[in-house]
């Protein structure tokens, strides 16, 4: 089976049977846009919300509004109408909980708030989401079906 | 200054300053686990942050990690990492837990584990300041037990802003049989390193 890696804070776009996975997500997001017509889908690994309060942006896969839509702009380079994307989110989760909430401690949270914000203004349709939590996942994306297999070490795995 | 940018003299600075400092903590951890502990050299990397978790054996694998934040004029970033194995053991030499197939940690382990990253955090720190006199302020450490990539991902976003590299000073430790080993990360932030190089002494 043909699986690509998709590290930190990095994205690729593939066609089935090609799947494509993330490891490790914590407070990062992994989203998966595709389009179920084309059997194509992208993955792109949100380390961080905003790319408007970094100094320079050198790796657009790193925030939330310049990744989804250089995955997009991937997707729609293999040939994919841009109408009939959809968005399947995993990951945000607070993985230490330090007794004073400190920004940093919250941005799993603030990355799920950013990407959902950017999908809507791309009027991109959320078709099911796992974030949130205290834990860390694993994601698998098939563009053949849509299915985005997620699992843990401590919460089972499941299928969205 | 760029962490891709430093020069050799540079680097050998920073192993020094993990050398002592670890030393420091090697010491604690020896009198806590009543054990001889014996530390490699430390290694210097500066990595994407993508390879930075492969130093933990990669994104999936289950590790505890203790966290701290260190404010001050030079702020950086602690992460003492136990591997599952070793956290079996560790936990079982220092507070008698039972060796079990799966390890499910209770309020107790994780009370020791955040004590144990800040007595390591602290004898490292009271050997940074020995040298260059800068003060530093350790919070309060949290702790979780998850992917290694889940547990790091949330300490490098502190960088992810300003730089797509992270500095990380390795030490490891290890029981005599080589049983318990620690990785010990600390991540300077930007600003850090030039403080800390220049009380040493190392011009830019």
């Amino acid at each position: 089976m043909d699986l690509i890696k998709v590290g930190m804070a990095d994205l690729a776009v593939c066609k089935a049977p090609q799947k494509l996975i993330t490891t490790g997500l914590g407070s990062c997001v992994g989203v998966c846009l595709y389009d179920l017509e084309k059997k194509v889908g992208g993955l792109a690994h949100i380390m961080l919300p905003d790319s408007t309060q970094a100094k320079s942006v050198q790796n657009v896969a790193k925030y939330a509004d310049t990744g989804i839509v250089a995955t997009i702009e991937k997707l729609m380079a293999l040939g994919v109408d841009r109408s009939r994307i959809l968005a399947k989110i995993a990951g945000g989760a607070q993985m230490f909980n330090f007794a004073g909430t400190s920004n940093i401690m919250r941005i799993g949270e603030r990355n799920v708030e950013a990407v959902k914000k950017q999908l809507e203004q791309l009027k991109i349709k959320l078709v099911a989401e796992d974030t949130g939590g205290n834990f860390g996942r694993t994601i698998i994306f098939d563009p053949q079906n849509g299915q985005l297999h997620i699992r843990t070490i401590n919460q089972g795995e499941k299928t969205i | 200054m760029e962490f891709e940018n430093l020069n050799n003299l540079q680097k050998d600075a920073l192993k020094e300053i993990g050398n002592i400092g670890a030393g420091n903590a090697a010491t604690s951890l020896s009198t806590l686990l009543n054990k001889r502990i014996n530390m490699a050299v430390p290694n210097i990397f500066i990595l994407p942050f993508s390879q930075v978790v492969e130093l933990m054996g990669g994104a999936e694998k289950p590790v505890a990690g203790g966290y701290l934040q260190v404010s001050g004029i030079a702020p950086m970033s602690m992460l003492f990492v136990l591997p599952e194995d070793s956290l079996k053991l560790f936990l079982n030499i220092l507070i008698g837990k039972p060796m079990s197939e799966k390890i499910q940690l209770d309020e107790m382990d994780i009370s020791v584990l955040k004590e144990i990253t800040n007595i390591l955090a602290g004898s490292y720190l009271t050997a940074l300041n020995g040298f260059t006199n800068i003060e530093f302020n350790p919070s309060v450490p949290a702790l979780a037990f998850d992917m290694a990539g889940a547990i790091l991902g949330n300490v490098l976003q502190l960088y992810g802003e300003v730089s797509d590299y992270a500095l990380v000073i390795e030490s490891i430790f290890m029981e005599e049989e080589k049983e318990v080993k620690g990785h010990f990360f600390l991540l300077p932030e930007p600003g850090t390193l030039e403080i800390m190089l220049q009380k040493l002494g190392v011009v830019f």
